[in-house]
């Protein structure tokens, strides 16, 4: 049992699903909807700051918003992690290629300029920013309110004939079976490797394919549950998402509107100091 | 039509769509309201089919003269969802019919299939997670519970919506000697208090035990439908479609061959503990 959940818990830690980190401050108290809103409305907002005063306002406001979560500086490190390299890659592009303003050295195509060193850095803290930010949104709410607000989020599509009832279900349907369908890998690997089969080893071709093994019976289990699971669905009294009241509602706390304030804050306090 | 029948066959065939053989050749049986029923008979003798019958999942051959009657009504492709409202099926995989993505949302589903308003939906949801012992549990995801515990929440999703027929299609097999105690305790304390008829399809032969009354199946056929002790005392006709016997009757075939002859009537484990002690006695 406890392997199980250890090797679960490594394969779950590489994916974002697994990435709720359990906790009770100010942020947690949000409801989702307005936290993924005010997520995307946010990495907007990154995008009016163009001098250095507006790009310290903001980095403020994303730190406070870090602060409010309560959790450990570590957390937010380990988002930004796996895209450091990336990071790193665009503000020296910006760094050398960028032309215009006091010329402070030039070889060949490159050139270091003032322009330059000022877009390098505006870049270096836009993307840093952008995935703190989101990361304060994915380690705070459950996948299932992230599923719960994007429901809410896609409903004037029903005017469009947009299926989002259904949509819901499958969405929530999915994660769901997340944990259920890393369970079956896991045994599908362990059974492969009782008789035999080496998932690490070998070269590109070789590791590709000791993936059929796993696959092939990871779909036809999945299709058998699906098959299962509509049965027991249907049995239910299941027939459509018309009609259909919901169990789980999602309510607007006081947090939202400290929320909303905090970020009309900073958009107006963006538009002052923005330059033109 | 007699009223205190809840389920009727009469006649019923059934073909899968993608094969020649039949898999229920003219099956009759009745069960009456109120009891347990349970149905037995050896790997693909169409005990399941049956179980999908009943809630209309599946519809008999149309060109035979096939007819299932549920508390009255006649199952047809109209009225499957008025029979749904009246029977809950729990099957076999506990994994498999967990539709919501915690405790308190899959107990719900059926209740919003219904359209129950909110405020009711969560009484309805606290009151039968209480009665399977699971209340604590409300917000635990699936993945976090065990395989007896899920089988619990099923039965609770079909509780929520009171049913008065509850068909367990092998619930109990795919779990542990005491999630299967659980679960067959929990069924039995809520079928006396709420007045439910349970079908029970099993291998399990102490489930089977457990019964009212004992339907045998033989590749699509009925063969036999008795109380459990009269039909497990048919030991001869057992083994020869290949079914496991109760323990008592093993112990009785034990003791006939090596020469101590049990009278035919005693046949429940306490009357056979009661023989032996007198048996003892007079030795």
């Amino acid at each position: 049992m406890g392997l199980r959940k250890m090797c679960r818990g490594s394969l779950m830690s590489k994916i974002i699903i697994g990435r709720y980190i359990p906790g009770d401050s100010l942020v947690y108290k949000m409801d989702p909807r307005g936290k993924l809103l005010i997520t995307i409305l946010f990495i907007l907002a990154i995008f009016l700051a163009n001098n250095p005063i507006t790009y310290a306002i903001i980095t403020f406001f994303c730190f406070l918003a870090i602060i409010a979560t309560g959790l450990k500086a570590r957390v937010f490190w380990n988002g930004v992690k796996p895209l450091i390299g990336l990071i790193f890659f665009t503000s020296l592009l910006q760094l050398f290629f960028m032309t215009g303003g006091h010329v402070f050295w030039h070889w060949w195509i490159f050139s270091i300029s003032s322009y330059g060193v000022e877009n390098a850095i505006y870049i270096f803290i836009r993307f840093t920013l952008i995935i703190l930010i989101s990361t304060v949104m994915t380690v705070t709410t459950m996948p299932l309110e992230i599923a719960d607000a994007m429901e809410w989020l896609l409903k004037p599509l029903k005017i469009f004939k947009v299926p989002v009832d259904k949509i819901a279900l499958v969405i929530s349907i999915a994660l769901r079976f997340v944990p259920t369908l890393f369970d079956e890998t896991l045994k599908i690997m362990n059974a492969q490797r009782s008789r035999g089969a080496d998932f690490n080893d070998g070269g590109l071709i070789k590791r590709a394919k000791a993936i059929a093994p796993i696959l092939i019976p990871l779909f036809i289990h999945s299709l058998e549950t699906a098959i299962d699971l509509s049965t027991a669905m249907e049995s239910r009294g299941y027939r459509g998402s018309a009609g259909r009241t919901k169990y789980r509602v999602l309510n607007w706390s006081k947090y939202d509107l400290i929320s909303l304030a905090y970020f009309i804050l900073l958009v107006g306090l963006l538009l002052i100091f923005r330059t033109h | 039509m007699s009223n205190d029948n809840a389920i009727e066959f009469k006649h019923v065939k059934f073909t899968y769509p993608d094969s020649k053989k039949a898999v229920l050749k003219d099956v009759n049986f009745v069960v009456k309201k109120g009891s347990w029923t349970s149905l037995i008979g050896h790997n693909g003798s169409g005990k399941s089919t049956i179980s999908k019958l009943i809630n209309g999942l599946l519809l008999p051959d149309e060109n035979s003269d096939s007819k299932i009657t549920v508390l009255g009504t006649n199952v047809t492709a109209e009225n499957i969802w008025d029979i749904r409202e009246k029977v809950g099926i729990v099957f076999q995989n506990p994994d498999n019919q967990f539709v919501g993505a915690t405790v308190g949302d899959d107990v719900a589903f059926g209740l919003e299939n219904r359209s129950v308003p909110r405020q009711e939906m969560i009484k309805i949801v606290r009151n039968v997670l209480s009665e399977v012992g699971m209340l604590e549990y409300i917000d635990s995801e699936p993945a976090n519970l065990s395989g007896g515990q899920k089988q619990r929440i099923a039965i609770a999703g079909i509780l929520a919506v009171e049913p008065q027929i509850i068909i367990l299609d092998e619930s109990t097999s795919m779990l542990d000697p005491s999630g299967r105690k659980q679960i067959l305790k929990i069924i039995i304390e809520l079928m006396k208090k709420k007045q439910l008829t349970v079908v029970s399809i099993t291998h399990d032969i102490d489930e089977a035990n457990m019964a009212d009354s004992v339907i045998v199946l033989n590749d699509g056929e009925i063969i036999d439908q008795d109380s459990p002790v009269k039909i497990f005392n048919k030991t001869t006709m057992l083994k020869q479609i290949g079914l496991d016997i109760p323990f008592t009757n093993k112990l009785i075939l034990a003791l006939d061959k090596s020469g101590v002859s049990v009278p035919q009537n005693l046949r429940t484990k306490d009357e056979l503990k009661q023989y032996l002690c007198q048996l003892n006695l007079k030795i």
